[in-house]
This record gives C-alpha cells, sequence and structure tokens, in this order.
C-alpha cells in the first residue's frame, strides 16, 4: 500500500539503527501493570508476515500477547516489565525488514468503528425482525386465499408487532437522528421522507392489529430498513477504507521532538507541551517540530510542504524556521517561539478547516430531488384525504387510512438506495484502479468539473531531482561521487546514484547550505553551489551552458582541473503528456499554478502544452485565483500535493492529491490516488461521469416507479402483499442498473490513441543536451 | 392448529439466539480482522518454540 509506505519517514530508528524516537513515551500501562503500544506496520501483506513478526516478538522477554491486525497492519504488543522495551519490540521487527511508525488511536477513527458497529447491529436487528416478520406476513396472506379464522390472524398480527414495534425503534436509528439533525437546521434530506413512511406504517399497521383489521405492513417497514441498512453500511465501509488510508497518516503528526534540557541532555517529548524559549535538536533528516529560531547549527531545510519550493533553503545561526519543513543536512539546534495551534503549520490547516465549511454547502443530487418530492409527496396524500372524505362520501378514519397508504407506497425507498448503492460500486472500481474517494458528494462534484489546475512539484514531477546533465570528464563525476556519499542532500544522493560503485572518501567536511570539501593530496577539493566553489558569473557560463533556468546546478572544482557542471531538472510523473493531451481533447481546461518560482514553471508549462501557467504563487494567492474561476462559473478540480496547495484544494469545487502528499493534504483532498501516473485522473472523471449518469437514471426510475403507484394508493387498492412488491421491486432494479457502473468503458478511444511514453522522461530534454 | 402456539415461539427463540449470538461476535472483535483469520489458519503452529513435531515412525516401531 503506497499511502502507508510513505509515511514511513517518522520510523523510530534512523539508517544507523539509532533510536530516533522514543516509543516508551507511547505505551499505555494498565493497573495490573501489563503495558501495550500499538504499532503500524509497513509491507505486511500475507499470514506469513503475520506470523513471522509474532513469532519474532513472542522471543522476546517479557512478552504476553503480540497480534498483528491484517486488515488495519496494526500491531498490538503486551507485555509486563520495562515500557522502554517497547523500542526493542519496534527495532526486533524493523529488523526483520518490516518499517515501522507508531499508531496512535484518534478519536475519529474510534467514532468510525462505533458508527460501524452501530450500522452492523441495527442491520442485523433489521433482519431478525424482516424474516421473522415475513415468516407471519406469509401465513397471513395465504389466509386471505384460503380459511384463516380472525383469532388467528390477530394472533399474528399481536405477534408481528411486537417483533416489529422495538425493531423499527432499534434499527430505524440511524435514519432518525440524520432527519431529526437535518430538520433541526431547517433542512430536508432523504431520511425525513424515509422515517416519516417507516414510522407512518408502522402506526397505521399497530393502529390495523388493535382494530382487528385485515391488513398490516410491519413487514413492509422492516424490510425496507434492512434494504437500506445494507446500502448504508456498504457505503460508510467503502468510505472508511478511504478515510483509514488517510487517518494512518495524520496520526504520525504531532510526532516528538528532542527536548534540549539544560544539562544537555535530550528529551523526546510531544511537540505540543514545548513552551516558547524551549530548545529542540533536530537531526538531519527529521522534520522540524515547531516554529522558532536557529540557535546552533546551520543546515539545508526543504521547505516544499509549507511553500512549494523546490531547491531547498539555506539556514544559519538567527534563521526563521517553521514547523513542517525537513532538515536535511545538518543537526540544528532551534529555539521554538511557537507551538501546537500557533505554529504557521496549525494557521494553514485552519484556512483548510474555512474553505472546507464552505465546501459543505453543496448539495447531493438526491437531497435536491428530495426537496421537491416530499412536498409533493405529502401534497398528494392530503388531496387524496381530502378528495376521499369531502367529495368520496368517506368517513374520516377510512379517508385517512387511504392517506397514509399514499405516503407508505412513495415512501423513497428506492431512490434512498439510488444514490449509496451506485457511489459503493463506483468507489469500489475506483479503489481497484489505486483511487480512494473520501468524501460522500464528492463523485458528484467531479463529474461536474470543466476546468483542471495543477499544481507543479510533486503532482505533475516527482518529488526528487533526476540528475540530466552530467559533466564531460568521467573522472569528475567519480570524484564528485565518492565525495557525495557522506552527505544526505538530495542533490548529492542523486549524483551518488549515478556512479555509486565509486569509492566513499573519509574526511569529507560538510558545510550545511553551502557544500562539501575534501583536501586531496593536490589540493581542496569542492562540491556545491557555484558561490561555494568561488565561481564567477562569467566562468559559470564558460564552463556550462544554463538553458531556460530549469535546473538546479551542482559544481565541482579540483586543483588543476576545468570546473565540472552537473545539472538536475524534476522528472515528470509518467503519462503525463498524454493525461494531459487527453484532458484537452476531452474539452477540459487545464493551467498551472505553482508555489515553485516563474522561471520553473514556464518550460515545463510550454513543454506540456499549457499555456494557463502561473508560478510564484503563495497559497492564498491559489485560493483567490480559484475563487475567481469559480465566481466565473467555472467548475474548478484542484490537483495538487502540497501544504501550500492545501487550501485551494479545498476551495476547489473537487479535488485530487497524490497519496505522496503531505499528510494534510491528503486530508484535505476529496479523492487520493496511488502509483506514479497520473492516469488516475481520467480514470475518476470518466468514472465520476458515469456515476452521475446512472445516479440520475436511478433517480428518474426510482420516483417515477413511486409515482406509478400513486393512483393505485389514491384509489384504495393497496394491500400489504402489494406494498411488499413495490418496495422490493424498485430496489433490486436500482442495485442492478448501479451495478452496470463496473462494465464502464474509460475515456477510451483517447487514452490509446498515442503510445505508451516511457516513464521517467526528464522534463525539458533541451536542457539535458544543453548541459552534456 | 394448536401446533402454532408451539412453533410460532420456537422460531422466535431460535431466531433470537441467533441475534444475540450475532451481537456476541460483534463485541468480542471476531470482525475485526476479516483477512488475517482466513491466513492465520494456514499457519497451525503458533508456537514453533515449545512443539516438537511429533515421530510418528519411531511410535509406529
Amino acid at each position: 500500500m503506497a499511502a502507508l509506505d510513505a509515511s514511513f519517514d517518522t520510523t523510530p530508528h534512523d539508517q544507523d539503527g539509532r533510536l530516533k524516537l522514543d516509543l516508551s513515551t507511547a505505551v499505555e500501562t494498565d493497573k495490573q501493570g501489563h503495558h501495550t503500544i500499538n504499532l503500524l506496520v509497513g509491507n505486511v501483506h500475507c499470514g506469513g508476515c503475520v506470523r513471522k513478526i509474532e513469532d519474532r516478538l513472542t522471543k522476546e522477554p517479557g512478552i504476553e500477547t503480540a497480534r498483528v491486525n491484517l486488515s488495519t497492519r496494526r500491531l498490538t504488543v503486551t507485555w509486563q516489565g520495562d515500557t522502554y522495551h517497547a523500542n526493542d519490540f519496534a527495532k526486533a521487527v524493523e529488523d526483520l525488514g518490516y518499517p515501522v511508525a507508531l499508531y496512535r488511536m484518534e478519536a475519529v477513527v474510534e467514532r468510525d468503528k462505533n458508527t460501524e458497529r452501530d450500522l452492523l447491529m441495527a442491520l442485523a436487528v433489521s433482519f431478525f425482525a424482516a424474516a421473522n416478520l415475513m415468516m407471519l406476513a406469509w401465513a397471513v396472506w395465504a389466509g386471505h386465499f384460503a380459511t384463516m379464522g380472525q383469532a388467528t390472524r390477530d394472533f399474528f398480527h399481536w405477534i408481528a408487532a411486537l417483533i416489529a414495534v422495538p425493531s423499527v425503534y432499534y434499527a430505524g436509528q440511524p435514519f432518525f437522528r440524520s432527519a431529526i439533525a437535518a430538520l433541526r437546521k431547517g433542512r430536508s434530506n432523504m431520511d425525513v421522507p424515509i422515517s416519516v413512511g417507516v414510522i407512518l406504517t408502522t402506526l397505521m399497521s399497530l393502529y390495523e392489529t388493535w382494530t382487528g383489521g385485515p391488513h398490516v405492513y410491519f413487514d413492509g417497514a422492516l424490510s425496507l430498513l434492512f434494504i437500506l441498512l445494507i446500502g448504508r453500511y456498504l457505503d460508510h465501509k467503502v468510505r472508511g477504507t478511504a478515510r483509514s488510508a488517510v487517518h494512518d497518516l495524520a496520526m504520525l503528526a504531532g510526532q516528538p521532538v528532542q527536548k534540549l534540557l539544560s544539562d544537555g541532555r535530550l528529551q523526546p517529548v510531544a511537540s505540543d507541551s514545548l513552551a516558547s524559549g524551549d530548545r529542540i535538536q533536530v537531526a538531519a533528516g527529521e522534520r522540524i517540530g515547531v516554529d522558532g529560531i536557529v540557535r546552533e547549527g546551520g543546515s539545508s531545510i526543504d521547505t516544499a510542504l509549507i511553500d512549494g519550493e523546490t531547491t531547498p533553503k539555506d539556514v544559519t545561526v538567527g534563521a526563521k524556521v517553521l514547523a513542517g519543513t525537513m532538515n536535511l543536512t545538518g543537526p540544528l539546534i532551534v529555539e521554538a517561539k511557537s507551538v501546537g495551534e500557533a505554529t504557521v503549520l496549525a494557521e494553514i490547516v485552519r484556512l483548510l478547516e474555512a474553505a472546507e465549511q464552505k465546501k459543505g454547502r453543496y448539495m447531493a443530487i438526491a437531497d435536491k430531488v428530495v426537496r421537491w418530492y416530499s412536498p409533493t409527496v405529502h401534497a398528494l396524500s392530503l388531496g387524496a384525504f381530502l378528495g376521499w372524505w369531502l367529495f368520496g362520501g368517506m368517513d374520516v378514519p377510512e379517508a385517512l387510512m387511504i392517506a397514509v397508504c399514499v405516503l407508505i407506497i412513495t415512501c423513497p425507498c428506492a431512490l434512498g438506495l439510488a444514490v449509496p448503492i451506485t457511489q459503493v460500486v463506483a468507489a469500489g472500481r475506483l479503489s481497484r484502479k489505486g483511487i480512494l474517494v473520501k468524501s460522500e458528494t464528492a463523485l458528484e462534484r467531479f463529474a461536474a468539473i470543466d476546468t483542471i489546475v495543477f499544481d507543479k512539484t510533486g503532482t505533475l514531477t516527482t518529488l526528487e531531482p533526476r540528475l540530466v546533465g552530467l559533466p564531460d570528464d568521467e573522472s569528475a563525476l567519480t570524484l564528485a561521487s565518492s565525495i557525495a556519499a557522506s552527505s544526505k542532500h538530495p542533490l548529492a544522493q542523486s549524483i551518488r546514484a549515478a556512479a555509486s560503485d565509486a569509492p566513499r572518501i573519509k574526511d569529507v567536511e560538510d558545510t550545511p547550505g553551502m557544500g562539501l570539501s575534501w583536501m586531496s593530496e593536490d589540493g581542496e577539493v569542492r562540491l556545491g553551489s557555484a558561490r561555494w566553489c568561488g565561481l564567477s558569473d562569467t566562468e559559470t557560463a564558460q564552463h556550462g551552458k544554463t538553458i531556460g533556468g530549469l535546473e538546479t546546478e551542482v559544481w565541482l572544482t579540483r586543483p588543476g582541473h576545468a570546473p565540472a557542471r552537473f545539472a538536475f531538472s524534476p522528472l515528470l510523473r509518467p503519462q503525463t503528456k498524454q493525461v494531459i493531451d487527453t484532458l484537452k481533447a476531452r474539452g477540459f481546461d487545464v493551467a498551472i499554478m505553482s508555489g515553485d518560482r516563474a522561471r520553473f514553471v514556464g518550460p515545463l508549462a510550454e513543454q506540456l502544452g499549457i499555456t494557463d501557467w502561473q508560478g510564484d504563487m503563495t497559497p492564498a494567492d491559489k485560493i483567490e485565483a480559484i475563487e475567481t474561476m469559480k465566481a466565473g462559473g467555472k467548475h474548478v478540480l484542484m490537483v495538487g500535493d502540497g501544504l501550500n496547495d492545501t487550501p485551494a484544494l479545498a476551495a476547489a469545487h473537487a479535488s485530487l492529491a497524490p497519496t505522496s502528499a503531505a499528510d494534510i493534504s491528503r486530508r484535505a483532498a476529496d479523492a487520493v490516488f496511488q502509483g506514479g501516473s497520473l492516469q488516475a485522473l481520467p480514470e475518476l472523471l470518466a468514472t465520476s461521469s458515469g456515476t452521475r449518469r446512472i445516479v440520475l437514471q436511478n433517480i428518474t426510475f426510482s420516483v417515477g416507479y413511486n409515482l406509478f403507484w400513486v393512483p393505485v394508493a389514491i384509489l384504495g387498492l393497496v394491500t400489504p402483499w402489494i406494498a411488499a412488491i413495490a418496495m422490493a421491486a424498485s430496489s433490486i432494479l436500482v442495485t442492478l442498473n448501479a451495478l452496470r457502473l463496473d462494465g464502464l468503458k474509460p475515456f477510451k478511444r483517447l487514452a490509446t490513441r498515442t503510445g505508451t511514453n516511457p516513464a521517467g522522461q526528464p522534463v525539458a530534454t533541451t536542457a539535458a543536451e544543453g548541459a552534456v | 392448529m394448536d401446533v402454532l402456539l408451539f412453533l410460532v415461539p420456537m422460531a422466535l427463540v431460535l431466531s433470537t439466539v441467533g441475534l444475540l449470538a450475532f451481537f456476541w461476535a460483534l463485541k468480542s472483535g471476531q470482525f475485526d480482522d476479516l483477512q488475517g483469520a482466513a491466513e492465520r489458519i494456514l499457519y497451525t503452529d503458533d508456537h514453533p518454540e515449545h512443539s516438537e513435531p511429533p515421530n510418528t515412525l519411531d511410535e509406529k516401531q
């Protein structure tokens, strides 16, 4: 699962096996002294892995139980003894080759689990009741054609009432609660007419039972609840999967930081327990946990999460650093200025929540239909009552019974199922392709999209820069690789990867933010920025042509040789060009909005054939641009991954993020996709428009079907078995129609029009040629 | 038709037992890890360090 694997940059041990994060802070201990810890384990795919891990852990001293949940990838260990053992357990599992991260139970996930359990219980009760009632109902129906004494029939009705009333009360809760919540806000939703229908059916049947009448509809009410609960449970389950993929990762936020105590010792604490003025140590490769000021050390930090910049920023003593940025090269001592809710990171989260609330006002198609459907059927039923009473010569109870029959027969059972079932099928189809849809109305919103806005870094391109321009001199690469081996900077690692068999050189000095230097026998060798290597602009122009400014450069200077230049360029995600072409051919407007510098964005836009692009945008700029587009009547889809895109993701009509995105962006996006290719986008758009079509068909059908029975009800011809057939048949048809979605073909003609492109094509080939 | 007085309550009692059994299963976490349970059964040997494989040949001799 790519979503999980991407999150293991917070593993408790670093590459050399040193402890980075003390797990004993997360151990829970009960009164008998049993310790428990929950860990998230990656790469667990089968029972074999489960067994390997469990067997390994049971060998540890003091272990009581070790159990891996294969569905949630959660390892629960209980033991007695020292809480510090938690670290040994994590180490043992890591040594088996499974990455481990801290699994924190969040209230949201607990609540999710409870909702699921409640739904299952309601489902079980409604099934129990519907089955028993059906048994009794069939007997009574059969009795209409044969002989059944009044006494036996009443006996059956009373038993049915005893089963039905408590069951309706219990199994109807999910609908009643949602209906009441909607009514309190002065709105109506699908659950209002459903609740009205179910309650009226039950009350009317009770009345019939009491007066010894011939018809009760208890079975209809309960089988209706049963069918609707199936739809609701599936719906919840599917989105639960998507949500848990996202939440597992959100749990990793708020990771401990290393607090520097006055006596020089380090203590791992939660980042929000720090006070302003506390100092923390941030090792290379760690995320900075607070907003603060660098007091000791110097390093390069990756700020892509906050502002989308691709090039790492150099920081020295006195520089401001923000929570959420990644420390790349050297250790830093940071004095906290603001922590927890006061950080810029938290501010972005608030911006996000505000934008999300605006989106919450989107009204689902089904709810729009209910807005006119409910008043219509209520008016019809009132009309039937008045008609029979005033002109038909009926007395009030009789006319009332007919009015209630109209309400029962028009109870939007199929309508309530039309949307959830279709969405469940769609979500299942998408999740097989690695796309997880999170919000309820997302598919409907995706279907309305006409404009697609891409972020650049991490969305159109991959995050890692690729070495595209090598110096002519082979020996320069070998030497550079030998020196680069001792640095964790991404550019150094790219160079290292290009010639990984070059011998490692010791005694390399790392000047954070500048570059590397090494004293060879002939003199000093430097690898780093042009400034670090002491090169003037004329010299750099002389030794390597810079084309388009697309690439980042690293220089190598050594005594007796000309300076050598290494050029880096981000890579396009595979098939990006075809995806953009497909989308444009489909009539979507495509645009790029990037926080990166304009000179990096322009060439890429040109290469992809996108004319509408902007660089140097702040998160607020992006929101503003999207709001302008929306005001112009466009329906905007935002595709982005950085923290800086997060508010834009929430502000857009719909949003999509790769699973490699920042935690918070994944949370903000309506859907996330796995895998490296943007192919997910056309797939998602095709599925959502197919879903919308089938949802509309289903709604039209079920409304039409229900209205067809209205005359029958008004004429007073409804009997329990007609009601049962009327309710069940439409639900089945609607479900079958939804299943058609599985066979939908995605934008077929256009997707196969061009041949496959080799993956990982450099962004601008001209830049690569220019460098060589 | 007196048999109804016996059969109907029996049907109700049996289905109630089924319902309660399901509630018990749900509450005791039987449905928490559907995938894992299916695979676990393939590995019957839970604690290999405690159990020696029985030497059936010796017993026969």
